[in-house]
């Protein structure tokens, strides 16, 4: 293949009646004319007059080789004066034409980023507008939850029935694992403090109390976020991509009714469950540790359990699981009908599923207790 | 000619091609070949694996038995480092698009060329609109998302990305489908061009026989694992071939025949 490929440029005396003359020669494609057009740059191109285009030298033409040559040719002809093609072979001449007949741009337009006060202005508008969507879309729900409610039989048992099995059965191995070093965690750091007052017993206290109240909610509806609440927004985004979700509407069955609603209901019921297990769980990685490290046996622990933790702290832990089903469900849910037809979408709008569905339960964590000091439980 | 050239114009030859799915058997021994510069249709059945043969020759899929070559290259065990240079030259077009949808029109095209091209991006950005051009789309399709196009022209940006590298083969999977006659005799007629105006070898998968009629110089009908007919729309329509006449024959069929070959 002749790689020698190039124009020159013969340009005519001022006063000559002959017109200046291109020659172009060589191969003229996607891979040369990043080189061609500096060489045609670097030429020196007469002020204006007629000029010839000599295409028989070339051997290769393909489209974007000729759309360099049609820019060029127009951008002369822009300036004065006529411009004749001579010496093309006839293919090469006949994509030239179909170019040419395109009545292309020679700019090709720049996409154009809007100013920084404006991008500004419509981050924060957007905002604005994801608080309202998100709790229209919590009074949709509310209002699909309440008609089911009041009809029963219309409950899709089935879904519900799945999704317990998804996000409750199936995440028993990582709660309790992670329930359960967390337990182990909280006595380890606990026994150096307590062993130098000699108050070994009171790991109990310690290891039951924090995980009851606190951390095995907690924890739980963090790994629930992570774990269900990701998938609601990718099912449902996916769905919304191929269009399902207008597909549900066309057959007049709610996506409120199919999707949100027997999600919302199983995780209410799971969270509280998962929580009284990683309650478990938590407190035995408590007990092995104090075994382990204070040399409190399991009889000792036991017992003293009774007395560390009253009724109120288990049920203030219980009393939140519920609520946090209701967070990690409804964002779950809520940002897959955000998703806009893009596949980026659908992973932009899970990572702000996750992050917003964790954000949110520390705070509602942080406000009960707030109530909890109030009512002095 | 280029390196690896055939002697004969073979652009794509198939000889005895298997293909299994378990123990569902799609093709049972196909022979095929397709002449450089030619618009060659493959029709079929629905589920008679017309896509799945087109799979296997753009590399997406293995043939269990049998030989494909591509511009006189053996494609089948090739690896994806060795089948590169072969992908450069041809174009695919899928049935539905498969547009990034993260990127708009012009940067789907414009992508494919900053991947395998040195341009600058100023030339990048005017080639691909030279190829959105090409196929008829409006000059602010460019600017556009997949998702804020219409089937149509979701089908033209397609054939824009896969216009990018001046294919010596253009692979187009049920152009048509799912568009309004007005676009899809647009269709017809961008098949024509792109031929006639690049040199196009084309090869095409297609249900329909508008399409056929106006486009194809040579058609082969799959059937039953095999090809059951090859030939021209008119040499075909008076086939013998049971399969090939139902293909032809029916009231669908008789209708674009009558149409072919009313005075236009």
């Amino acid at each position: 293949m002749p790689l020698d490929s190039g124009a020159e440029l013969i340009v005519a005396s001022p006063s000559g009646p002959a017109a200046s003359e291109l020659r172009c020669h060589g191969n003229w494609s996607v891979h040369t004319i990043a080189a061609l057009e500096r060489a045609l740059l670097q030429l020196r191109w007469p002020e204006a007059g007629d000029m010839v285009v000599d295409g028989s030298g070339i051997e290769v033409l393909d489209t974007s080789g000729a759309w360099l040559l049609h820019r060029t040719v127009a951008q002369r002809a822009a300036r004065g004066g006529t411009v004749r093609l001579q010496g093309f072979r006839a293919e090469f001449a006949a994509l030239l034409q179909l170019l040419a007949a395109r009545g292309l741009p020679l700019e090709a337009p720049l996409a154009r980023l809007p100013p920084w006060l404006e991008r500004v202005g419509r981050q924060a508008w957007s905002g604005v507008t994801g608080l309202w969507d998100y709790l229209a879309f919590v009074g949709e729900s509310a209002l699909a939850l309440l008609s089911t409610l009041r009809h029963p039989r219309r409950l899709r048992w089935r879904p519900i029935l799945h999704n317990v099995q998804i996000a409750g059965v199936d995440a028993l191995p990582i709660t309790g694992l992670l329930s359960f070093l967390m337990g182990l965690v909280i006595a380890y750091q606990g026994a150096d403090q307590l062993q130098r007052f000699g108050a070994n017993i009171f790991v109990v206290d310690l290891v039951a109390l924090a995980m009851l109240r606190e951390l095995s909610p907690l924890l739980t509806a963090i790994i629930i976020a992570g774990r269900s609440g990701s998938a609601y927004t990718a099912q449902i985004g996916t769905m919304k991509v191929t269009e399902e979700i207008d597909a549900l509407r066309t057959i007049g069955v709610g996506a409120q009714d199919l999707l949100v609603i027997p999600k919302v209901i199983a995780l209410v019921i799971v969270m509280p469950l998962l929580t009284v297990y990683t309650d478990v769980t938590g407190v035995l990685g408590g007990m092995v540790m104090a075994k382990l490290k204070l040399g409190v046996g399991f009889d000792a622990f036991v017992d003293r359990l009774d007395d560390a933790i009253q009724l109120s702290s288990y049920w203030t832990g219980l009393a939140k699981a519920p609520v946090f089903a209701l967070i990690v469900a409804l964002v779950g849910c809520h940002r897959g009908f955000q998703v806009g037809g893009s596949a980026d979408s659908v992973g932009a709008q899970t990572t702000v599923s996750v992050v917003q569905s964790i954000f949110l339960v520390i705070v509602t964590d942080a406000l009960f207790s707030v109530v909890f000091l109030w009512l002095d439980l | 000619m280029l390196p690896g050239s055939p002697l004969s114009s073979a652009v794509v030859d198939m000889r005895g091609v298997c293909t299994r799915f378990g123990s569902a058997v799609v093709h049972d021994g196909v022979d095929l070949r397709v002449d450089a510069g030619e618009v060659f249709a493959l029709v079929g059945g629905s589920g008679s694996g017309k896509s799945t043969l087109l799979r296997e020759i753009i590399l997406l899929q293995q043939p269990v038995a049998g030989s494909i070559r591509v511009f006189g290259q053996e494609v089948v065990g090739l690896t994806d480092e060795q089948a590169l240079p072969l992908r450069r030259r041809w174009g695919v077009m899928f049935e539905r698009g498969a547009l990034f949808s993260a990127l708009t029109v012009a940067e789907n095209v414009g992508m494919v060329l900053a991947e395998h091209t040195d341009l600058p991006p100023h030339l990048i950005r005017e080639v691909s609109a030279v190829k959105i051009a090409l196929t008829g789309l409006p000059a602010d399709a460019g600017a556009k998302y997949p998702s804020e196009l219409s089937g149509g022209m979701r089908k033209r940006a397609s054939l824009a990305r896969a216009l990018a590298l001046d294919p010596e083969l253009l692979f187009l999977d049920e152009p048509t489908a799912g568009l309004d006659p007005l676009s899809a005799s647009g269709i017809d007629e961008l098949v024509r061009n792109l031929r006639d105006g690049l040199g196009l070898t084309i090869m095409m998968v297609t249900h329909d026989l508008d399409l056929l009629w106006r486009a194809a110089d040579r058609v082969a009908v799959l059937g039953q694992g095999r090809i059951v007919g090859v030939g021209t729309m008119p040499e075909l329509s008076h086939s013998d071939d049971a399969l090939v006449r139902q293909y032809f024959h029916g009231p669908r069929g008789r209708a674009a025949l009558e149409q072919a070959w009313k005075p236009r």
